[in-house]
């Protein structure tokens, strides 16, 4: 596995106003996770990202001073009590899911818990902040997933397998951004099958009292 | 005399406090960067007790984990939003900020001065670039950093002018598989 990071190619990116978002700290934990677990696989996404960190360093050299309180320097002094902590062992992904997504599930996949939701297709809900959710896709090769439009912004990212839409073919590392206006029929390709990582925030669209009791049910 | 050299460098600081655990670039580190973080803070929504006890806290991150900073990478500047924002999130939220898998190769002991020099003039460089910008764009970007826009609002066309900056975090990043490969 880690010899696919570099022969993967990926062709679909983070948008530059996620990543911006994701850099400013704005981003449900759902998307985060999906971000992150991108960077991880994408170096190009990754020295983006770094550009966006950047932008806020300029913000802390632009923002203006405020004064801290009198004896503040000495009070964080005197818990500087010992050397700097040694650089920890690098957080490296052991199996198929890079290590945000591997925190989260707590293994790789061998501990994932999928249930079935129609036409061999399983999904796992992953615990997330609830302004958004987060789910991995299990589905087979060959397998189209239902027709679905969405109804707020959907993240869709390629661990394992492919899948084609009528917008373009998704492999591994590969990030699909679908908004409301999408509806589209992903097809799984021949070969392996297709593991997804998804999320969406289509929950916080829902103010009214019907599909609050339907969430439940769909968890989604 | 402080530990920032004539071109606002503060990297010599940073290593100072990971080598020789320097006490002394850490207060000239904190006098700079804890008055700017705590008005990051406090302009992110957070009172300013509330900005002070962060503020705090991150500048004893900076000590901690002086490790994990790489100069070919990221300026100091860069380093400490990057605490900030997350030591917010983690205030105001109560969450964590899921971070990407670590690089199986760290910053360099003895990070190369000149790509060092190079990044951080970069910053510089984005940061006067971002001054020069349309005031109703800077603004836009600022409410972006001040954690005043939701991701939804945050408009397609940033404009920003990281072209460069991009590059040379990527041939630093190069670099490390490089060498380490």
């Amino acid at each position: 596995m880690t010899e696919g990071k570099t022969k993967m190619t990926i062709r679909h990116h983070v948008s530059d106003q996620l990543l911006m978002a994701y850099s400013a700290g704005q981003l449900p934990e759902a998307f985060g996770l999906v971000v992150a677990t991108h960077l991880s696989m994408c170096d190009e996404c990754r020295a983006r990202a770094g550009a966006f960190d950047a932008v806020g360093g300029s913000m802390i050299e632009r923002c203006g001073t405020i004064a801290m309180d009198d004896g503040s320097l000495d009070a964080v002094l005197a818990r500087l009590s010992g050397a700097p902590e040694p650089r920890p062992e690098p957080r490296r992904r052991k199996g198929l899911f890079p290590t945000p997504l591997a925190d989260v599930i707590g293994g790789d996949l061998d501990a994932v818990k999928w249930r079935p939701i129609g036409m061999g297709v399983r999904q796992a809900i992953l615990p997330m902040a609830k302004d958004a959710s987060a789910r991995l896709l299990h589905i087979p090769a060959g397998q189209a997933v239902p027709d679905h439009g969405h109804r707020g912004m959907e993240l869709t990212l390629v661990l394992q397998g492919a899948f084609r839409d009528e917008s373009d073919r998704f492999g591994p590392g590969d990030l699909e951004i679908a908004d409301e206006e999408m509806e589209h029929t992903p097809v799984a390709e021949a070969g392996a099958d297709c593991i997804c990582l998804a999320a969406t925030d289509a929950p916080l669209r829902f103010n009214s009292l019907m599909p609050r009791l339907l969430q439940p049910i769909f968890r989604i | 005399m402080t530990a920032e050299d004539s071109e606002g460098n503060w990297v010599p600081a940073m290593l100072a406090i990971r080598d020789r655990q320097d006490r002394a670039a850490f207060a000239d580190l904190f006098r700079h960067f804890a008055p700017r973080v705590k008005a990051f803070l406090i302009k992110s929504g957070m009172s300013p007790a509330l900005a002070e006890e962060c503020a705090q806290d991150v500048m004893a991150t900076l000590w901690q984990k002086a490790h994990l900073f790489d100069p070919e990478r990221a300026s100091v500047a860069t380093w400490v939003f990057t605490i900030a924002r997350n030591r917010r999130i983690d205030a105001l939220r109560r969450a964590k900020r899921p971070e990407p898998e670590d690089l199986p190769w760290g910053p360099e002991p003895e990070p190369d001065q000149a790509d060092a020099f190079e990044m951080q003039q970069e910053t510089d460089r984005l940061g006067k670039a971002l001054a020069q910008l349309p005031e109703k764009q800077r603004a836009l970007i600022e409410r972006a950093y001040f954690g005043d826009l939701s991701h939804t609002e945050i408009a397609e066309e940033t404009g920003l002018p990281l072209g460069t900056i991009k590059s040379r975090i990527r041939l630093a990043l190069e670099k490390l598989r490089h060498h380490m490969s």
